[in-house]
């Protein structure tokens, strides 16, 4: 048996936005998290091409809602706006990159 | 902290590359459900598995919304069932397989592992049993796989169980008829068989696994190929060195995935497999990686080089992501799950020969692949005493995947669907190894095997 405290805590996640840039994507990202009180820690965005790729981590420890529903929220989101909008723990990026 | 390339790093590779968690297999021993009873014997074995498994695909589905990464199959693998079923006073093991049929339904699992044998040596009264309820028992159910071992590099290979092989083999392809034969999907015949692979058809709980375990089988050809494919024509160095890298990223996420399922079922952490196991789906192909590395056609002169290079580059970074690796290990070549073999097989580049040739540098072999349905049993028994006879002298694991069609004949197509995808019918060897097969006993063990 493995030792299983070693697995990363925290209540971080990485909300990724791809798509065709507009305007407001970041305000209605934003206006999503402050209204069920998520904390946005960094957020970085590029564009490539005419991609638009913004990286956001936020802190959802004291948020108002689980974070399924944060997904479901921000998925109905991206497809009003014609994006693609992930929520994903910070977790499966530390792992992958980070020893 | 991390930067905005390795974080879109890791998105592109599950958006675009197919990068998923092949399977969580929930490894469960059946060891104290024997009974001299079949029905009592069958009802412990369905309790233990309904109340231990219950969750798993639930959980499964929680932890891949957390890390955003698809985990694909959620599975269970049991005990052997003949060290099971031997206590109990019956001649047919059918109502073993159709409890666990019904377990896995209960559980919401597509796949049960462990209706197997482990004969390498000779039988047993349960294994004889099992072996012969095995046609049966894949055609009434759905979702059970039955696998035998017939060889080990310590005992050698048994050719009686090979020739049975071959007919129990040719029986489930008659009774699974209206299914393409596909029930010979869920038969893998087996020479040094891991106790802990995750992987179907050939999942089962060895002796030495513990109560209850989870095992993980990471994948990824996609990621690979994106990668070989980017470095464009760099010497084989740097083309391993990359491939290398990219492994270790891969089998992080499965050890991630892994360890969180455990922790939140309660049981031990057992290994993480990292077979590179493709899907039907365009791009997520081990045949393409074989052809981005400049392959013309997987399968022709230089594939088991490109193939050796890869399978040892995957395991050299895989080993160095996680602490307890196992499992099969090793990248799958199979036919009908692979749209790249599928395109060497129609295109004429890629044959039985060659991969066999392919099965000495790499995982399991020949795997999903259809023959004619008109093949002699004891033609299918030459080809997994060939298969055996590899994994035997080289001391690794080989398996036997082999479907023949029903009616069918060289260059017609067998569609089995879904992860199963569609094998196109190859030609065997015309001539007759009959009386060969038919010799009876035991291949000695090689002089390799005695190292003590």
């Amino acid at each position: 048996m493995l030792p299983q405290n070693d697995i990363p805590q925290g209540n971080r996640v990485i909300i990724s936005v791809l798509g065709k840039d507009r305007v407001g994507i970041i305000a209605s990202v934003a206006g999503v998290l402050s209204a069920v009180n998520i904390n946005i820690l960094d957020i970085s965005q590029t564009i490539i091409q005419e991609y638009f790729a913004m990286i956001l981590m936020a802190d959802i420890s004291n948020s108002t809602i689980n974070l399924e529903d944060l997904k479901e929220k921000l998925t109905e989101l991206g497809t009003e706006l014609g994006v693609r909008i992930d929520v994903q723990h910070t977790d499966a990026f530390n792992y992958m990159h980070r020893l | 902290m991390l930067t905005m390339q390795e974080i879109l790093e890791t998105i592109k590779m599950v958006q675009e590359e197919h990068l998923d968690i092949r399977t969580i297999t929930m490894g469960i021993s059946l060891r104290d459900c024997g009974h001299p009873d079949t029905e009592a014997s069958c009802g412990r074995i369905y309790d233990k598995i309904t109340r231990l498994a219950g969750d798993l695909v639930e959980t499964g589905e929680v932890i891949s919304r957390k890390y955003g990464i698809p985990i694909v199959n959620k599975r269970i693998a049991v005990t052997p069932v003949t060290l099971v079923a031997e206590c109990s006073n019956t001649e047919n093991y059918l109502p073993f397989a159709n409890t666990l049929d019904r377990a896995a339904a209960a559980t919401g699992v597509n796949f049960i592992g462990g209706f197997s044998a482990m004969v390498q040596k000779g039988y047993t009264l349960g294994d004889r049993r099992l072996i012969n309820s095995i046609p049966e028992a894949i055609a009434a159910t759905e979702r059970v796989c039955a696998s035998v071992n017939v060889a080990s590099t310590k005992a050698g290979i048994n050719m009686d169980a090979v020739l049975q092989m071959g007919h129990v083999i040719k029986k489930t392809a008659c009774l699974t008829e209206n299914r393409q034969g596909a029930g010979c999907a869920r038969i893998v015949v087996f020479a040094n068989a891991p106790e802990d692979n995750p992987f179907m058809a050939g999942a089962f709980h060895g002796v030495g696994e513990p109560e209850c375990v989870i095992n993980v089988g990471v994948s990824g050809p996609g990621v690979v190929k994106n990668v070989v494919k980017r470095l464009g024509a760099v010497d084989f160095g740097t083309l391993a060195e990359e491939i290398k890298k990219t492994a270790f990223k891969v089998t992080r996420m499965g050890e991630l995935v892994g360890r969180t399922t455990a922790n939140m079922l309660g049981v031990p952490f057992g290994i993480v497999d990292i077979s590179l196991a493709p899907t039907p789906a365009v791009g997520d192909s081990v045949a393409e990686i074989l052809e981005a590395m400049g392959l013309e056609r997987c399968g022709t002169h230089g594939t088991t080089a490109a193939l050796a290079l890869l399978n040892d580059a995957i395991k050299k970074g895989g080993a160095m992501a996680s602490s307890y690796v196992g499992g099969l290990s090793g990248a799958f070549i199979p036919v009908s799950e692979d749209a790249g073999m599928i395109r060497a097989v129609l295109d004429g580049a890629l044959g039985l020969d060659k991969l066999e040739a392919m099965t000495c540098v790499c995982s399991v072999g020949l795997d999903m692949v259809a023959v004619p349905g008109d093949t002699p049993a004891e033609t299918i028994a030459a080809i997994i005493a060939d298969q055996s006879a590899i994994g035997m002298i080289n001391q690794k694991t080989t398996a036997v995947r082999i479907i023949p069609a029903c009616g069918k004949s060289v260059g017609d197509k067998v569609e089995m669907g879904g992860l199963l995808g569609s094998a196109p019918v190859m030609a065997v060897n015309p001539f007759s190894a009959a009386d060969f097969v038919k010799r009876g006993g035991r291949i000695p063990a090689p002089v390799h095997s005695l190292t003590n």
